[in-house]
């Protein structure tokens, strides 16, 4: 830092007739940008950097997701269980109401600020291009959300080794869950990001992503039950199609060793889990698509 | 050695031509880019970017082709845009840090940069406060210093000086000319305000409808067209003096005319006319004029032509182009 000292008889004002200096350094160029604007992101999504009040809500978040996991492993070590009475898999899927909420406030943070004020354009003049504005805030809105949804997970691991369970049996468990949360972070980040760019306002960012999660998963679950009921098990299968979480639960059920929440345990087997699995990749680079397309236009 | 070149660019869109084949060289210091809105300057600037290509022609920024180099020419160039782009949560520094980041520089080089910049641009104890907390000055400051962080080569100004109370542009208008003099970069700036050009610009090009109306330098437009204000008081013989003295101005081969308002922000007055000074004799003529009148005169002053007055007979088929630079001079 220079030193500002200035003479005490100057005025303050006459700080001016510091010559400027030219920067002769590095310009490290695009890609540190990107990896400038994908670390202030992720950070910005835990309210690192930002203000004390921003920083409750995701906190609180981060440890109503931990704290059921912890008191899962304590009981288990406390009671000598032969197995965690949870899965690895199921873990988010029972939170998924905590992830929701979390992703429905930090998702519009993410991109409605710089719509909302403009601060695009200032992006756009620099050696970013579109792809890398979408690449960072994609990456850090999902490193986000992995970070909220395998942080229990490492607690679950941890202490089912100190419970000397299985070594090999809960590694693979493990291995599972964490593919399953990404897959989830992926999805989530992606379908939340393109709603809340669609409106620079945040609240309605908010409550958009909110609906569509939630509303989505109701109605699949209200009507697996219905088709439960009347012993059309097929349609369960495929029903889950139409919600994020659903799509999850039932590419894990098929190919993740996990145990469907679908009503009766009806998940998808290998065939339709193919399907899932298309469907949800399709989602993942759709939504990655359609952001590209909404920052191209909202350009200078 | 030109900053920018531009070779018949156009840019056309399905039902406008934003950019009609404009060619234009633009050399280091500070040049005004005047045009009416809608005028193409922003397509231009778009443009000069490597952010829109453009339909036709070609341009070179810091002797970067734009259609291939658009990267490049983003690092080194800094760009203030017109409207509002300042988050009002962050403090300034904090929102300048970042800014430099996305430029390139490493860490500390961004701090450092960001602390010498606001200084320079004249921001102080403020820069940790929020920006929402701001006066428009002062927030005009900080989208000056975001465009400087980098230390740029050339500087892309969209209307630096809008919203701005009087003070407050002269402080901005001070402190572009010292981006060119004390930091040595070059400035482009837009402004529909010809006053401000004038006092700020080496070199102004005017666009009108996406052609190139004229480029030249500001001592071109101001200088060789001085002109004489003179005065005189209504006598019995002669009741309105003005016009009597005008009749004999002609009858002795002298070009003057009426004072219109606004071309130089003096108000209108019939009893004021503008004289074109053709030599060191020009003043004897009309003193005689006067004294042959037996006319008092009032006074007699010396005027240089504004830039406003050149462009409103440039721009005789526009009426209102020519009215509304005359009223945006007259607000500075």
């Amino acid at each position: 830092m220079p030193s500002e000292t200035v003479p005490q008889q100057q005025r303050a004002d006459v700080i001016h007739n510091i010559g400027y200096r030219h920067y002769e350094g590095p310009r490290l160029g695009r890609a540190y940008a990107r990896r400038s604007l994908f670390a202030q992101s992720l950070r910005g999504a835990y309210g690192l950097g930002r203000s004390a009040k921003s920083k409750v809500a995701p906190m609180l978040l981060f440890a109503v997701m931990c704290v059921p996991a912890a008191i899962i492993v304590s009981v288990a070590i406390a009671t000598d269980l032969k197995k965690l009475p949870v899965e690895y898999t199921r873990y988010a899927v029972m939170l998924q109401a905590v992830i929701g909420l979390y992703i429905a406030a930090q998702a519009p943070q993410a991109v409605s600020r710089d719509l909302r004020f403009k601060t695009i354009p200032l992006y756009f003049s620099r050696p970013i291009e579109t792809v890398d504005y979408v690449a960072a805030k994609f990456g850090a809105m999902a490193s986000a959300l992995f970070l909220l949804t395998a942080a229990p997970l490492v607690i679950l691991y941890t202490g089912a080794l100190l419970a000397k369970l299985d070594f090999a049996d809960q590694t693979k468990g493990f291995a599972q869950g964490l593919v399953s949360v990404g897959l989830l972070s992926l999805l989530f980040a992606g379908i939340s990001l393109v709603i809340a760019a669609i409106t620079p306002r945040r609240g309605f960012g908010v409550a958009a992503v909110i609906a569509v999660l939630t509303i989505s998963y109701g109605a699949v679950s209200t009507v697996q039950a219905i088709a439960f009921e009347q012993d059309s098990t097929g349609v369960v299968r495929w029903l889950g199609l139409f919600s994020p979480i659903t799509i999850i639960d039932g590419v894990q059920t098929a190919f993740l060793g996990a145990s469907s929440s679908f009503p009766g345990g009806f998940g998808p087997g290998a065939g339709p889990g193919a399907v899932y699995v298309l469907v949800l990749l399709g989602l993942i680079v759709g939504s990655f698509g359609l952001l590209m397309r909404r920052y191209r236009k909202v350009g200078l | 050695m030109t900053v920018i070149a531009t070779e018949s660019l156009s840019k056309r869109f399905p039902r406008v031509t934003a950019l009609d084949r404009l060619s234009v060289d633009i050399t280091p210091g500070v040049t005004g880019l005047v045009g009416a809105n809608g005028a193409g300057k922003s397509t231009l600037i778009k443009i000069l970017l490597g952010l829109s290509p453009a339909s036709e022609g070609r341009a070179a920024v810091l002797g970067l082709d734009v259609a291939t180099e658009g990267s490049a020419i983003r690092e080194s160039v800094g760009y203030m845009p017109e409207h509002d782009c300042l988050p009002p949560d962050v403090s300034a520094t904090e929102f300048v840090v970042h800014m430099a980041r996305m430029s390139g520089l490493p860490p500390s080089a961004a701090r450092e940069r960001t602390a010498d910049t606001l200084r320079h641009v004249g921001l102080y104890e403020e820069r940790y406060r929020p920006i929402g907390g701001y006066s428009t000055g002062m927030k005009q400051r900080v989208k000056l210093a975001q465009a400087l962080v980098h230390d740029p080569k050339l500087v892309l100004l969209d209307e630096p000086t809008n919203g701005l109370d009087p003070v407050g542009r002269d402080d901005m208008l001070g402190l572009i000319r010292r981006i060119h003099t004390d930091f040595g970069i070059s400035v482009l700036v837009t402004s529909h305000l010809l006053g401000e050009l004038e006092r700020t610009c080496d070199h102004v090009v005017v666009i009108d409808g996406g052609k190139l109306l004229r480029s030249s330098s500001t001592s071109d437009f101001t200088q060789a067209t001085a002109s004489l204000a003179v005065e005189v008081t209504d006598t019995d013989e002669h009741p309105d003096g003005t016009a009597a003295l005008r009749a004999a101005l002609d009858r002795a081969g002298l070009t003057a005319s009426p004072a219109r308002r606004g071309a130089d922000g003096a108000p209108a007055s019939d009893h004021l006319l503008l004289v074109d000074v053709e030599g060191e004799e020009t003043y004897d003529a009309v003193r005689d004029a006067i004294a042959g009148l037996g006319l008092g005169l009032v006074r007699m002053e010396q005027r240089r032509h504004r830039i406003a007055e050149i462009f409103s007979s440039d721009s005789d088929g526009s009426d209102s182009e020519g009215n509304g630079n005359g009223g945006a001079v007259d607000a500075v």
